[in-house]
Order: structure tokens, then sequence, then C-alpha cells
């Protein structure tokens, strides 16, 4: 299951959905908004996506993790617009029948997240100033 | 025409999530961005940054566009 979705995310409801009997291992990856970056007091992020796009990278990267792993079951939903410090940005669930195969599966999948796939998020610092984040 | 969706700072400095351009088809990427500078002088500065997605997938520089292709430019991304 690929989503984006506007509404808090269900981390509980995602991570049943991979459970399986086939599986030994579920790892969960939650990214979550960080008050401190460099120094600086984050107040929230807002977050925007490009839809269409993202869920095809997204199961572009699903596929290429099942080339390279024996997931049996994938489960990423990305949140978008505005999110409070500690809300979750993005949940990532895989089912492996191996602890190993399940974290490398998950590390894969928000490391490569966060290169391809587009979405993007705009700091609300405290100073009352705004800045995307745009990395080089 | 060609219909160009904007996103993040490119939205913002163009002031709306649709940029139209005059096209023939077969022009490529790079000639995109250089029209989109011309007529948006505000995305100047992040020039050598835009990336171009045509049929939701990242185009190079090089990848020829037509005006029926689904095409959007926007900075690097920084989801997660």
């Amino acid at each position: 299951m690929i989503a984006m979705t506007n509404a808090p995310i269900d981390y509980h409801a995602l991570t049943e959905s991979v459970r399986s009997s086939q599986s030994g291992a579920v790892v969960l990856f939650l990214g979550t908004v960080r008050e401190m970056t460099e120094g600086r007091r984050t107040m929230a992020l807002e977050y925007e996506g490009y839809p269409q796009m993202a869920e095809a990278k997204l199961a572009e990267l699903e596929s290429q993790a099942r080339s390279r792993w024996p997931i049996d079951r994938v489960a990423i939903m990305h949140r978008l617009g505005h999110l409070e410090l500690g809300d979750i940005s993005v949940a990532i669930a895989v089912s492996c029948p191996h602890r190993k195969q399940a974290f490398e599966a998950g590390q894969f999948l928000i490391d490569e997240l966060k290169v391809s796939v587009p979405i993007w998020k705009k700091e609300n610092w405290d100073d009352g100033t705004t800045e995307w984040v745009h990395p080089n | 025409m060609l219909q160009v969706k904007l996103f993040a700072k490119a939205r913002e400095v163009v002031g709306s999530p649709v940029a139209e351009v005059h096209w023939t088809d077969g022009q490529t990427v790079l000639q995109l961005k250089r029209v989109l500078v011309e007529k948006h002088p505000d995305l100047q500065p992040m020039i050598s940054r835009l990336l171009v997605a045509v049929n939701n997938d990242y185009a190079a520089d090089d990848a020829p566009i037509k005006t029926s292709d689904e095409v959007a430019c926007f900075p690097p991304v920084s989801g997660g």
C-alpha cells in the first residue's frame, strides 16, 4: 500500500497491514517533525507533494526493494500539509521472513524516498521566517 | 501551449501552480528551463537546480517534450 494523506497517519493500522504468518519480522520507520536543526528552532513544517508522481516513484522503489530482499508486504504513507512538532510525516512498514532483511529494506526505502520522491518541506522557524528545504 | 506544473519554491516565486509557455513539439527539457526563466525571471537563481519531470519520471536536459505530455518543474526534493 502506497499513499499520500492530509490526515494524521495511523501507524498502528499501517503496521498491522503488513503483518502476516509468512513473516518473522516487521520493521516500522516513522519520520517525525524535529524541533532543533543546527541550532535553529522549528515551529512547524508545511509539506507539499506531487502525489501522482510521488506514488509512481514509491511504487518503483517498492519493486527495487522487492528485487533485493524477500519482502512479504510493504506499506508507505507520507503526510502532506501543515505538521506540528512531533507529528509523523512519513511511515514505512516492511515485513520479511527475517529481521536483517526487514531492517535493510526499510532503510533502503526511507533513504531513497528522501532522494527521489517529489515531496518538499518548508520550515517555519521560531523567528517568524519560512524557508523551503531544498538540498543541493 | 505547454502546461507546466510547478511545486514548492518554483510555484511560490512564479505565483501560480501552473506555468503556460509557447511550445513546439520536440523542444527539449533544457529549452523549457530557458523559456521558463525568460518568462519568470525570479526562477533564475534556482535554474541550475531545477528538475523537470515528464509523464511522472525525471527527464534529462536533452529529452524532448510534446504538448500532450504531463510536465512538471520543481527544485530538489526534501520529503521524509
